[in-house]
Order: structure tokens, then C-alpha cells, then sequence
């Protein structure tokens, strides 16, 4: 094929942008607009009272449509409806007709403010631990050899009749001794399991002694550190076994494919599921001893929803009686917690039986320091501070209970019957930690009052002022009492001597702090925190905490101005000397900054600190690191660069006016080496592609010529390297439209980007097109040749006197060789080569299943010639007539896209000095589909 | 078709025995000789439960001197060729509830050193005050048996308190007459030291297996009792018992 050779067209930007500059028309707004906000009218009403009719009221006009899920929840949410009457003597003058709904109301009074059990669990699990052995003692069927029979008053005979009854399977007894804390849960793991296998193979009996022997280990106290843990396990193991016995009775009363609804009333229970239910009850009730015949009945409280209505209301004050026989006031505790528990569930309504637990609870407080207790706490080697902290998580869960949307009064009768008791310090903190955090925070001085007239050897006072902080830190005390209780809690606070018991106050105090005073207060309280836990590397111990302190502190200082200027900030930070946490807490700075930071800043000092934060990120980048975490950090570390490098640079450009000082200059040049350092430890190509893009425009701005042609030639060096396939939201994507975009955007950068006087002409370019000449495309694609053709564009803004626009202070080509004919020889013959592979690839295209790629390309072609080239030179006229021709040939074009072409090269024939056209266009002729 | 009911009265050391008296015997033809068609056939029928003479009809129970048990046999008779058939199994009966309402009886009691019988001892003992009461000994057998107990003082700590649920079975016959008591449930109602001063419930549900009415017969008698046992440290056993009168209403 012939070389075409390439004329540019000269454009006068300026005319042609006057002349498609748009008329400003007056825009006005109508009323009617698709996205405005529906507007619901009074048809509403209208419609949701004619329930059954088909015909709608509403259908007028598009803005009065009933949003459908509006108009449900017009008046009538249950939820809300409730709250409104969560005073239980409303409740009972609600008439019977309404009776049916209430009791769909009844089981979801428990609304999403009450916090679960389960998220209880784990803090339990986590905080109750033990070094000590363990053992479990599992008697399965008979009670044969165990030593203590001479406690029950049973006759020999009749045990071992009793046995040969009982002992469906060989009697087994296990007992493991010796086990660590670790062991222990993986056995009641494994308990739980065999729960499970043993009624999935109907195995219903082998399932009860399991459910029986296990809460059996409850009345156990013995390592009394872990009961609290215990309980928790134990307990899971009865939920699940409750579960199954409710599902599988629920499942007995499905007859005839009818599926009982949830809010079944027993008369639709049928006579065997009732039976099987009530032998349920009878098993249960026949266990000898009081705790698992007590935890195993509690466990299936609900299936007294299949016997009769009144069931559960029953059951409850009589189980709630039955807990006033365990002695042990710790085991006691923990077995009204599971009552309170199963209740909330299983009947939330019934409050009487919740408050019963806890008037019960109280009168049984004297026991706690009774002489049974004393002298078992003697033999176990534990002293009374470290014993009474066991009962909180029960009492805690027992006061949520009661405590939830319940009365002022009911509140207030609670704390002033605890304020009576001697000892109190254990039921103060359970009020604290379970009470409306509002009820406490409005009484926080009384309750400052109460601590500190506190037992010193009884509950430790620290979890005291624990629990009051988090309080405060969900509800305004008021106004006035602010800075005093800020003063009297830290008195004490400061006064700790654990650096643990102090870190755990400081974490949730710190929290106060911050939400209602200034910086000043804020720093002081941080000097506090260092001092305390810098002696013996205390803060070794304490990083969860030292870092939650800091998480609140970043939490309510957005502007990190006033962040860094908190003077104890940064040393504060110097705590953190483990990498990984202190890489984490680095992580947590900067996300913050990222996400709050909206001004740029050129503050020195936040953008020093936040370097060094960024480095600490950088450095912990190794061989090991997870693919995730280094696009975390990735993603961190981009966003600063994105936030501060280049726009701190761009701002000081402002500052000065342009007009760079020796300074100013220097720091610019400092921030730009930074990106360019920073860079590849990034991740993503493209990020790095976009990042060295913007970096060398940003360089360019700044007069860093040098600069910017290292990020264009470390950004040109990149692109070989970009893959066929990248990951996108998790899913393989082909890259190749990602770089025709960032190439795309490259060219029009370096439009502007003056050549370096020791490299030759247009080097940047030519380097480009060697990279883009030997990336492996994929086959079967014309990304190359589009690229190309865009090519053609930047060579031909290239070629004109002035370009489209500039970089101030920058001279760009065109000042520097002046339309230099040399220069324009030089850009032309690579303009030939370029048309030259563009021609080749279309001549390859020449094949059945291409020709329409091959019609698309080319009419492409002829539109960047019409646009750039100069059809007055008689070669590249004739070239766009054949590649009219070549778009027309096999009938692949679309005639109305030629119609069009057609129509605008006529139109533009009349503009002046484009008369050639009319010529050019009569040569192009139109092709009729056959 | 028959029916056959036997009452076997026995002793297990032999002493006493008295073979298995029948107080109820009947017999009705559910069907005609003839053939049946093939497949399943499924024969209705009813017959009236008639006692012999002026005997009564007693409500199940398996005890271990007593046993009251309704059988009911079908046979058919087949051809010379072919042996017959017979199959068995056992009915329950239940007796008509009674009429009448049952009159509550409560009980109340004070355990202390004094109060005790067969105390070796008296002065070894530690002081205590336990008193409580039952809300009824006439008890529903279909209702559970509830109270409360209150241990007011105690010098000693306590290790349990249960209940224990008796049943006495007397037989009597020409020789003489037997009576012998086993335990067929024990309650735990207290564990470990309890709160001194608290009322704690009393309550156990009667085992549907092993108690029936109160029976008194010519020939034996079923009775039931409930000990209230309280374990003291470190080996002390303090029993206080109530005769029970169950029945059905």
C-alpha cells in the first residue's frame, strides 16, 4: 500500500470555539419532573379504607401516586404502636376484639433497642478465663458407684430398679479431670454435637441425660473463676436443646400438609403433639435433682404454648419460686439469669416474673457474704474483689431485663431498694451497666456520691467508675454537674494503681472527655495516660485499650489541626512500639483523615505528622504482608497522596501566584520526589498509572519539568506491564478499555509537555508509540488502532501554531520550535507511520466475520481525517474517498450515520476556506441498501 | 374373641402367694365363620367392661407386689389345616373419676432437735428451726403436690432438702400379711445452704407410671406417703413424713 503522507489541518481554536459555543437559552423548570419526591395526597386515605376494591381513586395524576409502603405504615406500626402503650394497665383495657393483634404484639415487644444475649456471650467468654484445671463429671443413665449416694435416701433396691429402668444404654460414666480452659469448651463442643447426633437418630432419652448431665456441671462451682464462662456454654447447649424439642413438637402438629401459623393457640394442637408434650414435662419433672430439673424445664418454657394458654404465665413465678432452693447465691444468680433470659424470649410481656427475680435476688444479697460463701472463696484462694465481679454479667442481664422499657418509677424503686442494702457496690454497678444510660447520667453526681462511700474491699471501685463512664458516654449529664464529675471521677481514676484496672477507666472516660470538652482538658487527660502507663512498658499490655483511646480521641477531633496541635497527641502515640499495632493505629489515623479531611491542607505540621504516619504504613510492607492488607494500606496511603502531595503543591502554586520562590520551589519539589517514591508500593496499575499521570501534571504546573518527564517516562515504562485481565470488584475484567482511557487522557497531557532539549524531538510520544507498538494486544481487538488514531489527534494539535492550551509559565512546543518546519517534518513522518499501521490493520480486516469492524474502523478513519487532516492535499482526499468506499463496500455501514457524515460535510463546505469540501462530497457517493 | 383380666397378687419370697385372681372374664364372636375377602379387613367392635359378682373394677397399676393388668385376647380359629391365630396386648384402665369434690387438708409442721423421734443423741445435734407446710394431703393425682418450707435457722449449713415419694403396698392372705414400702421418687427441692428465712415451694408432680388412687382392698392395699428429708452437714438426715390420699377427680 502507498504512504500517505499527513497534512494537518490549521485550526483557529479560538473562532471554532466561539462558533459552537451554544446559546445560552433561559431554561425553565416545569412542575412535572420524574424524580421529584411522590407527593402522597388525601386519596390515600381514601384507598387504604376501600381495601377490597379493585378501582383506584388515585389514578389522576402521576404526582399524587400512593407510595405503597407508605400507606402501610400510615398510623398503624405495631412496633410503635406499642412502645406508645408499653404501660401494662393500657394494655389490659385493650378490648378483645383487638386481642388476636395484641398477641402478635406481645412477642415483639423485645425490639431491636434491647440488647441480645448473644452479644453478650462472647465478652462473657472473653473476660471470665482461667489457668486452673477443670474437670467434668458426666454420669450417662445409671448413678451406679458415685460416691455421694449417701446423700440421696434412696434404698439400694430400689436404685437398682430404678436403674435397670432408666438404663435405656449402658450406663457410662465419664469423668474427665485435668482439663484446660480450652479443653473444657471443645468438651462441651463435642457435648453439644452428640446433643445434636443423638436426636437426629431419635435417640430422644440419650438427648435429655445429655441436656441433663450438663447443666448438672452448673451446681458445680468449684474453679469459681470460670462459672460465669460455664454458664454460657452450658446454656447454649440448652437453647439448642430447647429448640429442638419446640420444632420437633411444632412439627407433630402439621396434619395434611397445614402448616400451624406462628401464633397458634393450643386448641389447633393436636392430641398426639399435645401428648408427646406433656410426656416432655413429665420426664422433666420426675429428675432428681433441683438445678438441671430447674434448667431443663426453663429450656422448653415455651412448649407450654402446645398444652395450654395459661402455660407459660404459670410456669414462670413457680420456676422463678423454684430458684429460691439453690442455695449457692453465685449459682442462684445465674439461674435467674436464665430464667430472665428464656422469659424475655418466650414471653417478654410477663414483667411480674423479671421483677420477682430480682426482689428475690435481693432478698437473697445477704448470702453473698455469708460464711458458706466465705469459707468456699478460702479454699479456692479467691479473694471478694475478684469474687464479686462473677456476678455482673448475670445481674446485669437480669437488670437489662427488668430495666427495659420500664417505668421511671419502677427505676427508681429498684435503685433506692439497692441504695438500702449494705454492701451495694455489686448491685450500684448493675444498675449502671444496665439501666437507660439517660436514667443514670441525669443522677451521675448521686451516683459519684454512692461509689465513693463504697467498701474499699468489696467491688472493685474501678469497675464502678467504668460503668458510670459508659453512661456518660451515651448520655448527657447535665450541664452544670459536667466539669465536676470530669473532676471527681478522675480524682479516683488517677489514683489506680493497676495500670489494667487504669487503662480500662481512662478508655471509657477518655470518651466523656472528648464529647464535652475542649482540647486542653483532652490533653491533659492524655498526660495522665502516659505517665501511668509508661513505667515498666505498661502500655505493652494495653494496646487494645491505648488504642481505643486514641480511636475516640479521632473520632470526635475531625480537624486535625486542632488533633495535632493537642500537644500529648503525638507522644501518646509513641506508646504503640509493637508494629503491627502501631501500623494499625496509623491505619485508623488516616482513614479518619480521609474521610474528614475537606479542605486541603498545607498545614506543616499535620502534613509532617501525617508523613511519618505514612511511612510507618509504608515500612511495614513486607514479603509476608496479605494482598489485602497492602491495598488496604495501598488505598490509605493513595488517599493522602491524592488529599496533601499534590494538592499542598497546587495550593502553594496559588500562594505564590505561580511565581515559585528558591523555597517554595524547593518544597514542591520535595512533595513531587515524595509521590515518585511513594508510588510503587501501590497496588493497583491503574492507580499507579493515574497516580504517575497526575503526579507529572502536577509536576508540570509546578515548573518541574524534569520532574514531570520522570513520571511520564516511569508511567510510559509501566504500561508493558498492565495485564490482559484485571480484578474488578472481584470479578476478571479485560483491561484494554482502562488503557484506551488512561492513554487517551495521557495524549492530551502531552499536547503540552515541552520536549527535553537533550532527547530528540517529540521523545515522549515516540517512546509511547513503541510501548503501545509492542503490547500484546488481544487478538481480535481494534483498541491499537483506535489508540492510534487518537495519535493522530495529539500529532495534528501538535502541528498548529498554537496549541489548545497551555500550562502557565510552561512553554510547550509550540513556543519552543515556533512552528519550526523542521519540527513539523518530523511530526508529519510520524504521522504517516502511524496512518500506515492503521491502513495495514485495516487491510487484515479484509475477511467475512471482520468486515464489519473492518466498515466501522475505517469510517472512524475518515471522520479523524475530516476532522485533523487538510483535504486539500490531493493524497489524503484520495484516500477519504476510499475509505468512503471501504466503509460502504459490503454493505456494513449504517446508512443514516453516512446521511449524516454526508449532510455535515456539505454543511461545513460553506463555512470559509473549506470550499473544497463541496468537491469531496460530491466524490461520496451514498449507497443504497439492496 | 375374649377378654381376660387378671389380678396377680405376689410375694417374691413366696411366703405369701396368692395365684391371679380374675375379676373380669368375657368373651364376644366378632365374626360369623365364613371367608374373609382378600386384603385388609378391619373389624369393628365394643364390649361393655362387666365386673364379676360384686368385685371392683381397680385402675392399672404395676407395682412390685402388686400388679393390675387388663389384657385383651383375640383368637382365630381356623380350618384343621391351619393353625390358629392369637394375638394379645394389654389395656389400660383409668377409673371413672369420682364425683365427689375433694376436700383440701392442709398440714402444717415444725421440725426442731425436739420435735424428732429415734434420736440417739439429742444434745449432738446442731439446733434448727424448719417449719413449712402441705396444701393438702388429699391430693389430685393429676395435680402436683405443693407447700412450702421455710428453714428459719439453722446451726449447721444445709446440704439438700428433698421430697420423697413412698409407696406402701400391703397383701394380706391366710398366713398373715406383708407390708412393704419403696420409694418411687425423690425431689430435690433445696440445694446447698440455703437463704434462711425464704420460703422455698414444695412441689412435685406424681409419676403417672407408678401411682395410682389410693386402693384398699380385702385382699391388699396400695398407699402412698411423702417424706420431707433434710440433709444437714455433715451427716445429719432429718425425715418428717405425711400419709398421702390420692384419687382421681
Amino acid at each position: 500500500m502507498a504512504v500517505f503522507p499527513w497534512h494537518s489541518r490549521n485550526r483557529n481554536y479560538k473562532a471554532e470555539f466561539a462558533s459552537c459555543r451554544l446559546e445560552a437559552v433561559p431554561l425553565e423548570f416545569g412542575d412535572y419532573h420524574p424524580l421529584k419526591p411522590i407527593t402522597v395526597t388525601e386519596s390515600k386515605t381514601k384507598k387504604v379504607s376501600r381495601k377490597g376494591s379493585t378501582s383506584s381513586t388515585s389514578s389522576s395524576s402521576s404526582s399524587s401516586v400512593v407510595d405503597p409502603l407508605s400507606s402501610v405504615l400510615d398510623g398503624t406500626d405495631p412496633l410503635s404502636m406499642f412502645a406508645a402503650s408499653a404501660d401494662p394497665a393500657s394494655l389490659v383495657a385493650t378490648t378483645d376484639n383487638s386481642r388476636k393483634k395484641r398477641d402478635r404484639d406481645d412477642n415483639s415487644i423485645v425490639g431491636s433497642d434491647f440488647e441480645p444475649w448473644a452479644s453478650k456471650r462472647g465478652e462473657i467468654l472473653a473476660r471470665y478465663t482461667t489457668t486452673e484445671k477443670l474437670s467434668i463429671n458426666l454420669f450417662m443413665g445409671s448413678e451406679k458407684g458415685k460416691a455421694g449416694t449417701a446423700i440421696s435416701a434412696m434404698s439400694e433396691k430400689v436404685r437398682t430398679r430404678l436403674e435397670e429402668l432408666d438404663d435405656f444404654e449402658e450406663g457410662s460414666q465419664k469423668e474427665l479431670l485435668n482439663l484446660t480452659q480450652q479443653d473444657y469448651v471443645n468438651r462441651i463442643e463435642e457435648l453439644n454435637q452428640s446433643l445434636k447426633d443423638a436426636w437426629a437418630s431419635d435417640q430422644k432419652v440419650k438427648a435429655l441425660k445429655i441436656v441433663i448431665q450438663c447443666s448438672k456441671l452448673l451446681s458445680d462451682t468449684s474453679v469459681i473463676q470460670f462459672y460465669p464462662s460455664k454458664f454460657v456454654l452450658i446454656t447454649d447447649i440448652l437453647d439448642t436443646f430447647g429448640k429442638l424439642v419446640y420444632e420437633r413438637i411444632f412439627s407433630m402438629c402439621m396434619d395434611n400438609h397445614s402448616i400451624l401459623p406462628d401464633h397458634f393457640s393450643p386448641e389447633n394442637v393436636n392430641d398426639t403433639a399435645k401428648e408427646t408434650c406433656l410426656n416432655w414435662f413429665f420426664k422433666i419433672a420426675s429428675i432428681r435433682e433441683l438445678i438441671p430439673r430447674f434448667y431443663v424445664e426453663a429450656s422448653i418454657l415455651k412448649c407450654n404454648k402446645f398444652l395450654s394458654k395459661t402455660g407459660i404465665s404459670e410456669c414462670l413465678p413457680r420456676l422463678t419460686c423454684m430458684v429460691r432452693g439453690i442455695g449457692d447465691p453465685l449459682v442462684s444468680v445465674y439461674a435467674r439469669a436464665y430464667l430472665c433470659r428464656v422469659g424475655m424470649e418466650v414471653a417478654p410481656h410477663l414483667k411480674e416474673s423479671l421483677n420477682k427475680n430480682f426482689f428475690d435476688f435481693l432478698l437473697t444479697f445477704k448470702q453473698i457474704h455469708s460464711d458458706t460463701v466465705q469459707n468456699q472463696l478460702v479454699l479456692q484462694g479467691v479473694e471478694l474483689p475478684s469474687y464479686l465481679p462473677l456476678y455482673s454479667p448475670a445481674m446485669d442481664w437480669i437488670f437489662q431485663c427488668i430495666s427495659y422499657h420500664a417505668p421511671e418509677a419502677l427505676l427508681t424503686e429498684m435503685m433506692e431498694r439497692c441504695k438500702k442494702l449494705a454492701n451495694n457496690a455489686l448491685l450500684l454497678n448493675s444498675v449502671m451497666s444496665a439501666f437507660r444510660a439517660e436514667f443514670i447520667a441525669t443522677r451521675s453526681m448521686d451516683f459519684i456520691g454512692m461509689i465513693k462511700e463504697c467498701d474499699e474491699s468489696g467491688f472493685p471501685k474501678h469497675l464502678l467508675f467504668r460503668s458510670l463512664g459508659l453512661n456518660l458516654a451515651l448520655a448527657n449529664p447535665p450541664e452544670s454537674d459536667r466539669l465536676q464529675i470530669l473532676n471527681e471521677a478522675w480524682k479516683v481514676i488517677t489514683k489506680l494503681k493497676n495500670p489494667q484496672d487504669y487503662v480500662n477507666c481512662a478508655e471509657v472516660w477518655v470518651e466523656y472527655t472528648c464529647k464535652h470538652f475542649t482540647k486542653r482538658e483532652v490533653n491533659t487527660v492524655l498526660a495522665d495516660v502516659i505517665k501511668h502507663m509508661t513505667p515498666d512498658r505498661a502500655f505493652e499490655d494495653s494496646y487494645p485499650q491505648l488504642q481505643s483511646i486514641i480511636k475516640k480521641v479521632i473520632a470526635h477531633f475531625h480537624d486535625f489541626s486542632v488533633l495535632f496541635s493537642v500537644e500529648k497527641f503525638l507522644p501518646f502515640l509513641d506508646m504503640f512500639q509493637k508494629e503491627s499495632v502501631r501500623v494499625e493505629v496509623c491505619k485508623c489515623i488516616m482513614e479518619v483523615f480521609i474521610k474528614h479531611q475537606q479542605e486541603p491542607t498545607k498545614d506543616p505540621v499535620i502534613l509532617n505528622a501525617l508523613l511519618h504516619i505514612c511511612k510507618t504504613m509504608h515500612d511495614s510492607v513486607n514479603a509476608l504482608t496479605l494482598e489485602d492488607e497492602k491495598r488496604m494500606l495501598a488505598y490509605l496511603i493513595n488517599g493522602f497522596i491524592k488529599m496533601s502531595v499534590n494538592r499542598l503543591a497546587m495550593e502553594t502554586r496559588k500562594v505564590m501566584k505561580g511565581n515559585h520562590s528558591r523555597k517554595t520551589a524547593a518544597f514542591v519539589r520535595a512533595c513531587v520526589a515524595y509521590c515518585f517514591i511513594t508510588i510503587p508500593s501501590l497496588v493497583g496499575i491503574f492507580t499507579r498509572l493515574n497516580l504517575y499521570l497526575h503526579s507529572g501534571q502536577v509536576a508540570l504546573a509546578n515548573q518541574c519539568l524534569s520532574q514531570a518527564d520522570a513520571f511520564f517516562k516511569a508511567a510510559i515504562s509501566l504500561v508493558p506491564e498492565v495485564p490482559k485481565m484485571i480484578n474488578i470488584d472481584g470479578k476478571l475484567r479485560p483491561s484494554e478499555s482502562f488503557l484506551l482511557e488512561f492513554l487517551c487522557n495521557f495524549f492530551s497531557t502531552l499536547l503540552i509537555v515541552p520536549d527535553h532539549p537533550e532527547h530528540g524531538v517529540l521523545f515522549l510520544v515516540r517512546e509511547l508509540l513503541n510501548v503501545i507498538q509492542d503490547y500484546t494486544w488481544e487478538d481480535n481487538s481494534d483498541e491499537k488502532i483506535r489508540i492510534y488514531t487518537c495519535v493522530l489527534h495529539l500529532l495534528s494539535a501538535m502541528s498548529q501554531e498554537t496549541y489548545l492550551y497551555h500550562v502557565d509559565k510552561v512553554d510547550s512546543n509550540d513556543s519552543l520550535y515556533g512552528g519550526d518546519s523542521k519540527f513539523l517534518a518530523e511530526n508529519n513522518k510520524l504521522c504517516e507511520t502511524v496512518m500506515a499501521q492503521i491502513l495495514e490493520h485495516l487491510k487484515t480486516l479484509a475477511k467475512d466475520e471482520a468486515l464489519k469492524r473492518q466498515s466501522s474502523l475505517g469510517l472512524s478513519f475518515f471522520n479523524s481525517i475530516l476532522a485533523h487532516g487538510d483535504l486539500r492535499s490531493n493524497r489524503l482526499n484520495q484516500l477519504s474517498v476510499n475509505l468512503w468506499h471501504l466503509a460502504q463496500r459490503h454493505g456494513c455501514a449504517d446508512t443514516r450515520t453516512m446521511v449524516k457524515t454526508l449532510e455535515y460535510i456539505k454543511k461545513r463546505s460553506k463555512h470559509p476556506d473549506m470550499g473544497h469540501l463541496t468537491d469531496l462530497a460530491l466524490r461520496l457517493p451514498l449507497q443504497t441498501r439492496t | 374373641m375374649g377378654t381376660a383380666l387378671d389380678i396377680k397378687v405376689k410375694r417374691a419370697n413366696k411366703v405369701y402367694h396368692a395365684g391371679p385372681i380374675q375379676i373380669i372374664n368375657s368373651t364376644i364372636e366378632m365374626v360369623k365363620p365364613g371367608k374373609f375377602p382378600s386384603g385388609r379387613t378391619e373389624i369393628p367392635f365394643e364390649f361393655p367392661l362387666h365386673v364379676k359378682g360384686n368385685r371392683v373394677l381397680y385402675e392399672t397399676y404395676h407395682g412390685v407386689f402388686v400388679n393390675i393388668q387388663y389384657t385383651l385376647r383375640c383368637d382365630m380359629r381356623r380350618s384343621l389345616l391351619a393353625k390358629d391365630l392369637t394375638k394379645t396386648c394389654e389395656f389400660i384402665v383409668h377409673s371413672a373419676p369420682q364425683k365427689r369434690k375433694l376436700t383440701p387438708s392442709p398440714v402444717a409442721f415444725t421440725v426442731t432437735p425436739e420435735t424428732l423421734q429415734n434420736v440417739k443423741e439429742r444434745a449432738l445435734l446442731p439446733k434448727f428451726l424448719i417449719r413449712g407446710h402441705l396444701n393438702s394431703t388429699n391430693c389430685v393425682i393429676t395435680q402436683p403436690l405443693t407447700g412450702e418450707l421455710v428453714v428459719e435457722s439453722s446451726e449447721a449449713a444445709i446440704k439438700s432438702i428433698e421430697l420423697q415419694l413412698v409407696r406402701v403396698e400391703t397383701c394380706g392372705c391366710a398366713e398373715g400379711y406383708a407390708r412393704d414400702a419403696t420409694e418411687i421418687q425423690n425431689i430435690q427441692i433445696a440445694d446447698g445452704d440455703v437463704c434462711r428465712g425464704l420460703s422455698v415451694p414444695i412441689y412435685m408432680v406424681f409419676p403417672r407410671l407408678f401411682t395410682c388412687p389410693t386402693l384398699e382392698t380385702t385382699n391388699f392395699k396400695v398407699e402412698f406417703e411423702v417424706n420431707v428429708v433434710v440433709l444437714l452437714h455433715p451427716e445429719h438426715l432429718i425425715t418428717e413424713n405425711f400419709p398421702l390420699k390420692l384419687c382421681r377427680v
